[in-house]
């Protein structure tokens, strides 16, 4: 009998457990976003929480914002089935923060106010240069939650065995709703605690998982790759590079692809920029990522458990009859190593990680909401569209109902995107951040000849390639795991365009800058030199 | 030509001209300071992204090395990733250090000079 059945069958005998933890997450975080509604009367309120945050509290609402349902579900997965190169996200992701906390972190806290824009532009000819800066904030982070609606849908549709298709729909609609909540209702301060509720949760099921999984193998972390060796049908093979990507020499590319648009995604993630805006100073700032790098370093050490041991213990078929890409292993392995899926700790298990699972779904659907909301009403809104006369009313007002905007289009994005493995889809985000946001950002920081033209030549070189790339990629179609599996149009090899569309955004840039013929503004250059680095007019 | 509209500088707490902020820029004492942060961050991060590269090549091209095993089912490529956590943890630990007795003493010192300024 397949897992999915097996599932489907253990869900309608545990659907009211399951709702109901999901009831009392989804409750319990509304009334958080309510209490944290009141609190919220003006722009630094609801765009960066009141800047009140500690170091440790936003560390921990970084984590939650940062732990995707691609980390999770889709690590879990993609080690479960392609052994050790699954392993990749996890390294790649962490050590992504470094960029963060070298480079970014700090100055961006001390020169910025509410979004990635007012760094970008700051030098720049503010139209322009913001309106490039809300477009690929608003692209990143659809992307972004492309893959979380698809991770949604998948795994609810699972856990109460809900075939249908309108089912499938309705729950990805649902999670929509709730996250336009909690971000109307709750802006920073609410989306802050929604993310650090979820880290919490987040971590306690999977140490919880991890514990139980390596109880099983008496600790013995070789005795466990053994059995996930053995138990995968490929052997030690499994245990070593190269099973999904050392396949030939276009699927290595695509391997050092990911691997860069890993490293440098996350510095560039517009959700994650804004975060450092909501403590008061660049050394909360540092403090925040110092705390995010230990505990997000923690999680990704614990996916080895959760991967290899779904390896371990589940039936491949099953991994795959469930989820074409394994998104369903980590909820699998946890019914599992519960007792089974007819036994009681089974049932209990498969519920508690499914609603951390769903917890961390929403919590990041919101900080992606937020951020494009954010850059919608502060960048393209207020600055461009109304130059700058727009109140603050009128802003929130603004940032708002562009919530429900971007809510409603994730939702029907979301609905196309079911099969698609969740952290390849989040890598595509990456590549997006990396290409066209990062170049831009270190440019502007650090390299004093930078024009409004390279600025612009960078974003959209850097947005326009790697969009076209996964477009004609066999992530959109020609491959049964593509988006649109029946038709063939693509022509680019790589699933991942980072390889050709990073140093194509820093070229650009580069480029850009060395041709124009504006003079770069030196003045404004060291006035946001002098702020970056010493903290002075901060907000 | 675009002006930068009145809510989008930090005018509310910018009190200086904007020729001090060249003057500062131009000080010995700023220069220590951008000095001491990016001969510190910039080779670090050429550091670590090929350290990381390296991994991703010896992954891609050197799979009998990574297949390695060290002991039990443990092989070379699983030790060479837990690595790369460690050198993370460690690199952000050094930062750390580094900003806390190099760069805030001297940012904070700009900082309060310019304000007493204002």
């Amino acid at each position: 009998m397949s897992a999915h059945l097996l599932a489907a069958e253990s869900a309608s005998d545990n659907r009211p457990l399951i709702v109901t933890l999901f009831a009392v997450f989804v409750v319990a975080t509304l009334v958080i976003t309510v209490w944290a509604g009141r609190q919220t009367k003006d722009a630094t309120d609801f765009y960066a929480g009141g800047r009140q945050f500690t170091g440790f509290q936003n560390g921990l609402a970084i984590s939650g914002d940062y732990m995707s349902a691609a980390s999770f579900l889709g690590i879990a997965g993609a080690i479960a089935l392609a052994g050790y190169d699954g392993f990749l996200y996890s390294i790649g992701f962490l050590v992504a923060w470094l960029v963060a906390l070298l480079l970014v972190a700090e100055p961006l806290r001390n020169s910025g106010r509410y979004t990635m824009g007012d760094v970008l532009a700051y030098r720049m000819r503010q139209r322009p240069v913001r309106t490039a800066a809300g477009v690929s904030t608003i692209v990143v982070s659809i992307f972004y939650l492309l893959a979380q609606m698809a991770g949604a849908g998948v795994l609810v549709s699972l856990l109460l065995g809900i075939t249908s298709e309108a089912g499938k729909i309705l729950i990805v609609v649902l999670v929509g709703v709730v996250m336009m909540l909690y971000v109307t209702i709750g802006g920073m301060k609410g989306t802050t605690w929604v993310q650090m509720v979820k880290a919490v949760l987040l971590i306690a099921g999977t140490l919880l998982i991890t514990f139980l999984v390596l109880l099983k193998f008496n600790f013995n972390i070789s005795d466990l790759l053994g059995e996930a060796a053995k138990n995968s049908g490929i052997g030690e093979s499994f245990l070593e590079p190269g099973l999904k990507y050392g396949v030939n020499a276009t699927t290595k590319l695509d391997f050092i692809s990911l691997g860069i648009a890993l490293v440098l995604g996350t510095a560039g993630l517009p959700h994650i920029l804004i975060r450092f805006y909501t403590v008061p100073t660049a050394r909360a700032a540092r403090n925040s990522v110092n705390w995010a790098i230990g505990i997000i370093g923690l999680f990704y050490l614990m996916t080895i458990a959760l991967g290899f041991g779904a390896a371990a213990l589940l039936k491949h078929d099953d991994i795959i009859a469930s989820n074409k890409s394994g998104n369903t292993a980590a909820p699998l392995l946890a019914e599992e190593i519960g007792g089974g899926p007819d036994s009681t700790g089974g049932a209990i298990l498969l519920a508690v990680i499914s609603a951390v699972a769903f917890a961390t779904i929403l919590a990041v659907v919101a900080g992606l909401t937020l951020a494009s909301s954010s850059s919608f009403a502060h960048d393209l809104y207020a600055n461009v569209i109304r130059k700058g006369k727009a109140t603050q009313q009128e802003e929130i007002s603004a940032a708002r109902w562009a919530t429900v905007g971007i809510g409603t289009v994730a939702v029907v994005l979301g609905v196309f995107a079911r099969d698609l493995n969740v952290a390849g889809l989040v890598a595509l985000a990456f590549a997006v951040a990396a290409s066209a946001n990062l170049p831009t950002i270190l440019y502007s920081l650090f390299w004093k000849r930078f024009t409004t033209q390279g600025a612009l030549w960078s974003i959209y070189g850097g947005l326009i390639s790697s969009v076209f790339l996964v477009l004609f990629s066999p992530v959109v179609s020609g491959k049964e795991t593509s988006m649109f599996p029946d038709v063939d149009f693509h022509w680019f090899p790589l699933e991942n365009p980072g390889l050709i569309s990073i140093p194509l955004g820093f070229m650009l840039g580069w480029l850009g800058t060395i041709v124009s013929k504006e003079q770069p503004d030196k003045e404004k250059y060291a006035e946001l030199e002098v702020r970056s680095l010493t903290g002075h007019g901060a907000h | 030509m675009d002006t930068a509209p009145a809510n989008d500088r930090p005018d509310d707490q910018r009190q200086l001209d904007r020729s001090d902020y060249a003057e500062v820029q131009a000080s010995a004492e700023f220069g220590e300071l951008r000095g001491a942060h990016r001969s510190f961050a910039f080779p670090l991060t050429v550091a670590f992204v090929s350290w990381y590269l390296l991994y991703v090549l010896l992954s891609n091209y050197a799979d009998g090395f990574m297949g390695t095993k060290v002991v039990g089912h443990i092989n070379v490529a699983l030790v060479f990733g837990l690595a790369q956590f460690l050198t993370t943890f460690l690199i952000a630990w050094w930062y750390s250090r580094h900003a806390a007795a190099k760069l805030d003493p001297r940012a904070q010192a700009i900082k309060s000079r310019l304000e007493e300024r204002s």
